[in-house]
This record gives structure tokens, C-alpha cells and sequence, in this order.
């Protein structure tokens, strides 16, 4: 071939490497070529390929090409180009350096081998997202971007110490199946459930990715929790605690959904939602239900990042992301409410979007499995993701009542990007073969029969109804502007009031000890003051003649003793 | 897509503003009941073949969904009597610092085009 052979990564730190030294069109041109080269490289290496490098005593992997990080490496090339495109009219050079470091960590961490590597790529991709977050340039963005990072580097940290317990157990590096055994899987196992959002450690997702950037929240769903699915579809496959924990990960965060106001932040919560679908088919294990948790982590990157580019366009074009604040955009964004609409029925999972054939894979092993209630509670998460997600976000962003804003439609770049998210969802919703022939397992699902449809079509259309009978009864929460506590409020508010009671006995007790020193030390000062002070008893000043007196009385008496003595 | 969803679209090359009529809204809403009166009775018709005991219930997925949803909203409801706060809430935890109220404006950063 005539391009050369290069780990995935490589691709995305040279055009890095070019763009920090250009500027100006040029780096249009190379930020579109990253991902093109990055496939067509991708394209090239052969299935079944390995490098190897011993490092002092370690034998490392830092490239290994199968099925599972193929599909992975093509659903990263695929992202990254829409969210390129969505933010080609961004002009920060920092935004743009750290999309392209980000994209190459996920790629290097998705092709390692060995969890050395893992580990350099995963924190990689934690250190340059977090300049996605810090680039909005605010307070809020700042302090949320430390947040967000103090949760990455504890979960590289995790994974580092759960490496070196690993290698003591079993004397080797290589990244594959391990069962939940020994203190280095099971730190493993949370090193990737942080990534994961597992619930209580998914806060900084919900916390991080609605303070990043218009263009950077969009990055930031591609990729590091997909690494993190794909972790756990690698080393963990038929875990059964992941089914309970993925089917937690499915229901909590719609509730959260239904009453949050930052609609960004409803995407945040809906994403968790999907994760845990992903989670659930990981723990269940089968070849469907792992084809189904790897083609709906796919499917979500489109579905989600087309929602996440569609709010991105409403907070560009508008300034608000608060559904209090917003309301009949359709009138004037009708092309962004549109896109919003097929991103919203294709996370819904209706028939013919791309949420439907995947989604479905999942619950149909779940059932086939025995797990009748993780099967009931995925059936309402899918309802309630319709409501939130499906319905809420357009619906208060676009419809509802008019908020007199009168924004037009976004650059053509972003809604382009729109447009092939879009397109994709359709295509892989109408044609699912498309996606199918590229799962790690042989499948022949189908998931258009009557059955299917009909139950899907009817579950949403009632929950559909729901909505709407809430709404004219006028029980649907309004959307008002405020903080719901989260996990988050166990360090921010009251680890941070335990903290400062804390250190605030501590100077209490400080200034205490202080003061009984000082006290004292004022007692003795006025003890020596007194003696001391002009006119005291010691600082009397002496005149020579009394002191010859003195001497001589002295002397006198030593002479008088000295008569009576000898 | 709903029915609901495609309207706005062609609505809006007719007339000014689609939803501006209270008779479209009326439209909508009646043809999602229409729609959902004719899944109901298509499970009558329709031989499905299913997995779960159920699944055979006429009308299972049309109840679990209209329940699921009302009892999510109505919890989801309860739940922000505990839950929420000021939006304010965690900026007031920096105590004796003046509050930085420039940032609950939530503006868009610096993606603007040149």
C-alpha cells in the first residue's frame, strides 16, 4: 500500500503535531483530514495484528487489531469526523489540539493490548478532554473541569494499581477476559465503572459535559464512556452484577431527567440511561446480547451526539440552555428542530431509527435469559427515555410555550454535521445490516417482525399519550430554574462543610492555644515591666558616689567581721 | 416519528407559525389519540408470538407504558421536594467570597464564528 502502516492513534498525533504550527485555513483542512486518514489507515491494517515490545522484564502491546477494537476504532473515525465538521467554525486553537489528542487516546486505549498501555492512553484521554471543559473559559467551566478531572485521574489511578495487582497475580499484562477475581480485576472493574458512570460515581458526567464547550460536549460523548463500555465488553463479558448495575444505571437518572432544567444536562442523565443498556447486555454476556451492548454503544454515539450537536446549536445560536428559559424555536430553527426530532425518535427507539435495532437486541436476550425483572425495568427505562429525551428535550426547547427568541438555524457546518448524524440513523435504522455485518459476533437477529414493532410502537405512543394527558391536566413538572442534588452534593456541599467545620475547629483551636500563650507571655512581660519599667526597683539608675558608699560600708563591715573573727 | 413531530414542518411553508392555531394543536392531539386507539385494538387483531407470560395480556405494552410514565412524572415530581435547590446552590459554598453571579448567564464560551 502506499500509505504506511501506523498505529490508530498516529494519524490523529501528527495532524496534532501539523496543526499547532499552522494556522489559518490550512488547519480547516487538516482537521478534516485526521479522521479520513485515520480510517483509511484503520482500513489497511489486517485483522489478527499484533505488536509486541519488551519493556525491561513487561511484554507490552501497544497494537492488537480484532473485531471487537476494529468496530470501536470505525465508531471513533466515524465521530470524530461529525463533531469535526460541527466544530469547523470553532477558532481555538486549544479546543482543536485537545479534540484531536482526545480522539487518538480513545483510539490508542480501544487497540492496546496490554493494560500498560491501557492505562497511558486512559489517562491521556482524561487530561486532554478536560481542556474541552476549561476552554468555555469561565469559573463554572473551571471548577466543574477540576471535578471532572479529580474523578478521571482517580480512576487511572485505579487502573494502575489494579494492573500491578494483576500482573503479581497472574504474572501478565495482556488485556483480556478476566473474571471478577483478585484485588487487581475488581480495581479494574472500578477504574472502568468510573469511566462508566456507574451510579454514585456518575457525577462527573452529569457535572462535567453540560459546563464544556458547544462543540466539546459533543467530543466528550463520543468517547470516553464508549472506551469505558468497551473495557468492560473486553474484560468482563457475562459479569452478572453488571446486569443489577446496569439495570440501575437504566431508571435512576430518568427521573433526574424529568425534573432537570439544563437541557444539556437531561442529555448528560439520558446518556447514563444508555450506558446502562450497554452495561446490562455486557453482563448478560451472550453473543446477542454483547452484538446488542456494542451496536447500541455505536448507535448512541450518533443518536446522542446529533441530540448533544442539536442543543449545542440552540446554546450557539440563543445564549440559554434552560428549558425555563426557552420555547418556540421552531419558528425560526425549523432545520435544527427537525434534525432534534429524528436525534429524539432514534434514542426513542421507535421502528426505523437506529435506537430500535439495537435496543431491542438487549432486551431480547435479557428475556431470553430469565431476567424477567431487569427485562420490566429496561421496559420502562425505554418509556422513560422517550419522555425525557425523546419528548422533553424537543419539546421544550422548540415547542411549548413561546419564549420570543428568534434565533436562525446555525452555520452550515453544524448543521451538516447534524445532517450525517442524521442520515445515519436512518440508514442503520432502516437498513440494520449496515451495522450488523460490522458486530464481533455472527448474528442473525432480526429485529423487524410484528411483534417487536408493534410492542415498541405502542409502548411509545402510549407513553406519547402520557405525556400528553399530564400536560392538559397540568400535572407535568414545570421547568424552573434550579439545582437538583445529585451525588455530587456528598463532596461539594457536605464533604466541603466537613471540611470546613473541620479546619475551622482547627483555627478555632489554634487561635485558643495561641491566646493562653500569649497571656502568659503578657504576665511575665508585665512581671519583668514592673521591675524594669522606668522608676522600678531594678532600673533605678545608681550614682558613682552611692556606689562608693556602698563599696565602703562593704569594706567596713568585711573589716569589722574580720576584727571579731581573728 | 410520531405524527405530532412531522407536522410543524410542512405547517410552517402554509402559514406563519404552526402552533399559533389552537386548531392544530387540537389536530395533533387528536390524531395522537387516534393513533394510539388503533394500536390498542391492532393487539386484538395481530397474532403475536411472545416470550414473557405477560406479553399475552391484550394491551400490556399500551397500559405499562401510559402507567410507567405517569408514576415516573409523578415521582420525579415528589422527588424535587427534597431535591431541589436554588440554582445558586453551590456557588454560595465559597463563604465569604461575593457570589460570582457573571457565570448563572451560561453563555456560550468562545465558540463564536470569526
Amino acid at each position: 500500500m502506499w500509505l504506511p502502516e501506523l498505529p490508530p492513534f498516529m494519524p490523529f498525533m501528527i495532524i496534532a503535531l501539523f496543526v499547532f504550527f499552522s494556522r489559518g485555513p490550512l488547519v480547516t483542512v487538516l482537521m478534516l483530514a485526521a479522521p479520513l486518514w485515520g480510517a483509511l489507515n484503520l482500513w489497511q491494517l489486517e485483522q489478527g495484528l499484533l505488536w509486541q515490545v519488551t519493556l525491561v522484564e513487561l511484554q507490552l502491546m501497544p497494537l492488537r487489531v480484532d473485531k471487537l477494537s476494529t468496530f470501536f476504532g470505525y465508531l471513533f473515525h466515524l465521530a470524530s469526523f461529525f463533531c469535526i465538521v460541527y466544530a469547523l467554525h470553532v477558532r481555538d486553537k486549544v479546543q482543536q489540539l485537545a479534540c484531536l489528542l482526545y480522539t487518538a487516546a480513545a483510539l490508542g486505549a480501544v487497540f492496546s493490548g496490554d493494560l500498560l498501555s491501557l492505562f497511558i492512553f486512559w489517562e491521556m484521554m482524561a487530561l486532554s478532554s478536560v481542556f474541552l471543559i476549561w476552554a468555555r473559559r469561565s469559573a463554572d467551566s473551571y471548577a466543574s473541569g477540576l471535578r471532572y478531572l479529580a474523578y478521571q485521574v482517580i480512576s487511572g489511578l485505579l487502573l494502575l494499581i489494579g494492573t500491578i495487582f494483576y500482573w503479581q497475580e497472574h504474572g501478565s499484562l495482556v488485556f483480556t477476559y478476566m473474571s471478577l477475581q483478585g484485588t487487581g480485576a475488581w480495581l479494574i472493574f472500578f477504574a472502568f465503572g468510573i469511566k462508566c458512570a456507574f451510579p454514585m460515581l456518575h457525577t462527573w458526567l452529569t457535572d462535567g459535559y453540560p459546563n464544556a464547550t458547544v462543540s466539546g460536549t459533543v467530543f466528550l460523548s463520543a468517547f470516553t464512556t464508549k472506551v469505558a463500555v468497551y473495557g468492560l465488553a473486553r474484560a468482563f463479558p457475562g459479569s452478572e452484577i453488571l446486569i443489577y448495575i446496569g439495570a440501575v444505571m437504566t431508571c435512576f437518572p430518568i427521573f433526574y431527567a424529568v425534573i432537570e432544567n439544563d437541557l444539556r444536562r437531561v442529555l448528560a442523565y439520558s446518556l447514563i440511561n444508555q450506558l446502562g443498556f450497554m452495561v446490562v447486555g455486557i453482563g448478560i454476556g451472550t453473543e446477542l446480547a454483547l452484538n446488542g451492548a456494542v451496536a447500541h454503544a455505536f448507535n448512541d454515539v450518533l443518536f446522542k451526539g446529533l441530540l448533544f450537536m442539536s442543543m449545542g446549536a440552540v446554546l450557539q445560536m440563543t445564549g440559554r440552555i434552560n428549558g425555563s428559559e426557552l420555547g418556540g424555536l421552531y419558528k425560526t430553527m425549523p432545520k435544527t428542530t427537525l434534525l432534534c426530532l429524528v436525534g429524539a425518535a432514534s434514542i426513542s427507539a421507535f421502528p426505523l431509527f437506529n435506537g430500535f435495532v439495537s435496543k431491542s437486541m438487549v432486551m431480547t436476550a435479557a428475556l431470553n435469559q430469565g431476567y424477567d425483572w431487569i427485562w420490566l425495568a429496561l421496559l420502562f427505562a425505554s418509556a422513560g427515555v422517550f419522555h425525557h429525551a425523546g419528548i422533553k428535550i424537543p419539546y421544550f426547547a422548540f415547542f411549548a410555550h413561546d419564549s420570543g427568541i428568534r434565533s436562525q438555524d446555525p452555520p452550515n457546518n453544524m448543521l451538516l454535521a447534524m445532517v450525517i448524524a442524521a442520515a445515519l440513523c436512518l440508514a442503520i435504522g432502516i437498513y440494520p445490516n449496515l451495522l450488523y455485518q460490522l458486530l464481533p459476533f455472527e448474528s442473525a437477529y432480526q429485529p423487524y417482525d410484528v411483534s417487536h414493532v408493534l410492542a415498541q410502537t405502542q409502548l411509545l405512543c402510549f407513553a406519547a399519550l402520557a405525556f400528553l394527558w399530564l400536560n392538559v391536566k397540568g400535572l407535568y413538572p414545570p421547568e424552573l430554574p434550579s439545582v437538583n442534588l445529585d451525588a455530587d452534593w456528598l463532596y461539594r456541599r457536605l464533604l466541603a462543610n466537613v471540611w470546613l467545620t473541620l479546619s475551622n475547629k482547627v483555627w478555632q483551636t489554634d487561635q485558643h492555644i495561641r491566646k493562653i500563650f500569649l497571656d502568659k507571655l503578657k504576665q511575665l512581660l508585665a512581671l519583668v515591666a514592673k521591675y524594669h519599667r522606668p522608676g522600678g526597683i531594678l532600673a533605678r539608675a545608681q550614682t558613682v558616689g552611692n556606689m562608693a558608699l556602698w563599696i565602703a560600708i562593704l569594706l567596713a563591715c568585711s573589716l569589722g567581721l574580720s576584727f571579731i573573727g581573728l | 416519528m410520531t405524527k405530532e413531530k412531522a407536522m410543524p414542518q410542512k405547517g410552517r411553508q402554509e402559514e406563519k407559525y404552526f402552533f399559533d392555531k389552537p386548531e392544530n394543536v387540537r389536530r395533533v392531539i387528536h390524531s395522537l389519540v387516534v393513533i394510539c386507539v388503533l394500536l390498542f385494538a391492532l393487539d386484538f387483531v395481530l397474532h403475536r408470538h411472545s416470550s414473557h407470560p405477560w406479553e399475552h395480556m391484550p394491551g400490556f405494552y399500551a397500559f405499562y407504558g401510559f402507567i410507567g410514565c405517569v408514576l415516573l412524572v409523578i415521582i420525579a415530581k415528589w422527588m424535587r421536594m427534597f431535591l431541589k435547590r436554588p440554582p445558586d446552590y453551590y456557588l454560595k459554598e465559597k463563604q465569604g467570597d461575593k457570589i460570582n453571579t457573571e457565570q448563572t448567564g451560561k453563555a456560550g464560551g468562545k465558540d463564536v464564528a470569526p
